[in-house]
């Protein structure tokens, strides 16, 4: 397969945690040069790969019944299940090196980035503090971070996602390893950044030969990066090969569905409206096709539209000094406007910072709003009384993204999912109310005995199933999804993208629908509003913003977007800078951008 | 061991935990509650020939005698009347105030938080015993203004972990959703909050249980308490402190007593904290 000898085989390798076999005889090598993406959902042991790699597993009460892992180190072959942890210490770091997902905790708060870096140098390296600082600067600059000088004596907070992971990197790098194992290195980040990280990882790997063991649950990412992919499935290994190979033409059942089940920005060219189509369903060790392919053609928008927003401003005080002014405040949103018609799917995009969960959070009255007009069903909010707007709090609902932090963990799912039918006294009697937690719990998937159930006992997918039936309990006109999907493995995903059109379509929802991933918003939105920094940079049809991305922000977070292909030819020029923050000094307002219509429906922002 | 086993064993391990915290606590309490008819005289006979009987060598004073010649035996289980009485309800009442002033507090924030939480720093920094005399020579001594004192000066306790815990649960997302759905603010404080900082709270109140025992035997050696004639656990370790060298007993049984009584309460608090998690996990 590859030129070079293989610098770390993982033969037979079998992981338990306690009497559960969580890794099951995987067998893996990886070459010099060469990235190796390990590709799964979550629980398929792809992390506890890499950890048993570090021989970190051990940490966290895993046992290696079988298996070795052979490492091509500087001192020839060695095994490292062999290795005392104290010798397995040395090479943790200097040899083989990790970063990890979260780039926010992987740092110390109280360490300046210099001191962090040089840490590792003066370990391995025996280097002098000075030094260590003077070739920390070096590698700073090598994962292009600009001002790096200046960037040494800065702690942690002061940087944003993007910076801190570079800084992981440049970390990792120190010791130039032989094998860099990559942990969901760019999960936690907006899309922009991602293609940054991607392309310097890349780079770096050109310039120092070193092999990657990239793990990632992302199929587009993969597309993009892999040299070699191997699917892990319950623990197992269940294909590998080169990536081209494996896209074009995966083998295992499961590899299928997986690969069928990703959302590939740009497959729906040429389709008016969103469309649901079949999924393949892994159903024991065979995949069962669920659905049919099926145009949700459901909006209407003839009537009025059910929500009105129109110059809508939040902006968030931060009060600093001793007598508590207010010196800076957060543009979270400024003068947005856009309709919602009833059976319609709006799609809210932008990275983070852009305030489109802060548009979501003022409709459901979370938040207050400064200035603006909102004006639901007919009913303006400014006008509502006490009563109105727990009206409100019935005809629409919000789905957050993290599915377990918004279920109590103390109350079995039968309570979470009537407690609206409680709250705003829709139904009498017990048995009603508990027919009704059945009858919606079905609807979703579910059944009727899972309402005595705690949250901690299902699974993700099952947990956003739940939501979605405390969501419809209260018989709402629109449901505001704030990343409702973003938290869920892609086959799972695609099962609820289908319930939320499904739903749709039965009730004639009408969906906002908070997303940053693009493919997913092709998928299933009748519309499309970019924001970015608190304003809309682009509205209209999901056809006109998708396939004629008229302002340059929409252009750039397209191309940003990794895409499940791998044969299409990535050369996509550095994008470089950070998002910049909405944050400003009082009396330094924003610019308010005007707009230009190129075609009916299809609003553009004029460039400031 | 596998993950089966591990979850069997820790269920036997907290049944037993109730079962004796049951046993300990309820044995305790009814030999209390009973005590006027187990020991009609109560315990006050004084008989100076059998003074300082030293314990299981007559049958007539099981637990020995104290130096006025009663029985320690009797002076215990009375003893309990008063301490359990101080050392509950002084802990059920601060628990009440202190909980309702922090969920309030943290839940609101504003003008109500601050208002309560610097009462809150001024009542931290009064020295204990200074509040208490001062409270007590201006409403005067006996076991009901004990306990009120003892309230008034540990509900702050309670208030302040409650309302950290709030805080950290108030932006969590299950909170904010029951909000987007409109549960009512007391819905939302009793139903998703307080089940869910419950399990500190309880840890709190089993500790200050056993403390507030001891503080009205302090409190009573002040002066500041009930009748010192009237016997208590806290006091009976203290008159006993004396005659430790030659007459052991006399401090030594109520002694037991009071760490009986807290380590039932810890074993069933800690039952009680781990029984209200569903998630079955220790949260330590």
């Amino acid at each position: 397969m590859t030129e070079h000898a293989p610098i770390l085989r993982i033969e037979d390798l079998s992981v338990e945690f306690g009497a559960s076999r969580v890794i099951e005889n995987l067998t893996l090598s990886v070459s010099p040069g060469k990235t190796t993406a390990i590709v799964g959902e979550s629980g398929s042991g792809k992390s506890v790969t890499s950890l048993s790699v570090m021989r970190l597993a051990e940490m966290m009460g895993a046992t290696y019944p079988s298996g070795k892992i052979i490492f091509e180190g500087s001192e020839g072959k060695t095994d490292l299940l062999a290795l005392p942890q104290k010798k397995m210490r040395a090479i943790r770091g200097k040899d083989i090196a990790m970063i990890f997902q979260e780039p926010m905790t992987s740092l110390n708060p109280v360490f300046t980035i210099g001191d962090q870096i040089a840490e590792s140098l003066i370990l391995h390296e025996g280097m002098s503090k000075k030094d260590a600082l003077k070739e920390g600067l070096r590698l700073l600059e090598m994962v292009r971070l600009p001002d790096a000088a200046q960037l040494l004596n800065r702690y942690p907070h002061q940087l944003s996602g993007g910076m801190r992971q570079r800084v992981m990197i440049a970390m990792a790098l120190a010791c130039r390893p032989k094998v860099l194992i990559a942990d969901e290195p760019t999960t936690a980040l907006d899309v922009t950044i991602q293609a940054q990280i991607l392309t310097i990882i890349r780079d770096l790997q050109a310039e120092l030969g070193m092999a990657v063991i990239f793990i990632t649950h992302d199929m587009g990412v993969v597309a993009e990066v892999a040299d070699d992919v191997m699917v892990m499935w319950k623990g197992k290994k269940v294909e590998e090969g080169p990536v081209k190979d494996l896209f074009a033409n995966p083998k295992h059942p499961y590899t299928k569905t997986l690969l069928s089940a990703v959302p590939r920005l740009g497959a729906m060219a040429g389709e008016k409206f969103p469309k649901r189509f079949p999924v393949a369903v892994m159903d024991g060790d065979t995949p069962r096709i669920v659905g049919s392919e099926h145009i949700q053609n459901t909006a209407k928008y003839d009537a009025q539209p059910l929500l009105q927003v129109r110059d809508l401003v939040t902006r968030f005080d931060i009060k600093k000094g001793i007598f508590g002014g207010v010196t800076h405040r957060v543009h979270a949103v400024e003068n947005v406007s856009f309709d919602i018609y009833r059976g319609e799917t709006l799609a809210l995009v932008g990275e983070s910072g852009s305030g489109k969960s802060t548009i979501g959070r003022t409709i459901q009255q979370l938040q207050k709003a400064t200035s603006g007009n909102i004006t639901f069903d007919g009913r303006p909010f400014a006008s509502m009384g006490k009563a109105d707007q727990q009206r409100l709090r019935q005809e629409i609902q919000y789905i957050f993204q993290d599915p377990f932090a918004s279920l109590d963990p103390r109350k079995k799912v039968g309570f979470s999912i009537a407690e609206p039918i409680h709250t705003h006294h829709l139904m009498d009697g017990t048995k009603q109310i508990k027919m009704r937690v059945d009858q919606l719990l079905e609807r979703v998937g579910l059944t009727s005995a899972h309402a005595d159930r705690y949250p901690h006992e299902f699974s993700g997918g099952q947990r956003q199933r739940i939501c979605i039936a405390r969501a419809l309990a209260s018989n709402p006109k629109l449901i505001i999804a704030d990343e409702a999907l973003s938290a869920l493995d892609v086959s799972i995903q695609a099962q609820i993208i289908n319930l939320f059109m499904e739903l749709q379509e039965e009730h004639g929802l009408a969906y906002l629908f908070i997303s940053h991933d693009m493919a997913v918003v092709e998928k299933m939105s009748h519309r499309v509003a970019v924001l970015y920094l608190g304003q809309v940079a682009e509205l209209g049809s999901r056809q006109q913003v998708l396939e004629n991305p008229s302002h340059p922000y929409t252009q750039r977070l397209l191309s940003a977007v990794p895409v499940a292909d791998p044969t299409r030819n990535v050369n996509r020029t550095m994008l470089d800078g950070e998002i910049p923050s909405p944050v400003r000094r009082v009396g330094d307002e924003p610019a308010i951008v005007s707009y230009q219509e190129i075609a009916p429906g299809h609003l553009v922002a004029n460039a400031v | 061991m596998t993950a089966i086993a591990k979850s069997a064993r820790f269920k036997r391990y907290k049944n037993l935990e109730f079962i004796l915290g049951v046993l300990l606590t309820g044995g305790i309490c009814l030999a209390v509650l009973f005590s006027d008819l187990l020991f009609p005289d109560g315990g006050d006979k004084i008989n100076l020939m059998a003074r300082l009987t030293a314990p299981f060598t007559d049958t007539a004073h099981i637990l020995g005698t104290d130096p006025l010649g009663r029985d320690v035996l009797a002076r215990v289980v009375m003893g309990g009347k008063i301490s359990l009485q101080v050392g509950i309800l002084s802990v059920a009442g601060a628990v009440v105030i202190g909980v309702i002033m922090g969920l309030v507090s943290g839940y609101y924030r504003g003008f109500w938080d601050m208002i309560v939480m610097r009462f809150a720093d001024v009542q931290l920094a009064l020295p204990f015993i200074l509040l208490a005399i001062t409270f007590i020579a201006i409403v005067g001594g006996g076991l009901t203004n004990m306990i009120i004192l003892l309230i008034v000066s540990q509900w702050v306790q309670y208030a302040r972990l409650v309302r950290g815990s709030v805080l950290s649960l108030r932006d969590r997302e299950f909170i904010q959703s029951a909000q987007a759905i409109g549960v009512r603010d007391i819905h939302i404080l009793l139903r998703h909050l307080l089940p869910n900082l419950i399990g500190p709270v309880i840890v709190l109140m089993t500790l200050n249980v056993a403390n507030n025992i001891l503080l009205e035997s302090s409190l009573t050696f002040l002066g500041l308490g009930v009748d010192p004639l009237i016997p208590s656990w806290g006091g009976m370790l203290a008159d006993g402190r004396t005659y430790l060298q030659n007459a052991w007993w006399v401090s030594v049984f109520p002694g037991l007593a009071i760490l009986l009584t807290v380590l039932g309460l810890n074993l069933l608090g800690d039952w009680l904290r781990d029984s209200l998690d569903p998630t079955g996990r220790t949260s330590r």
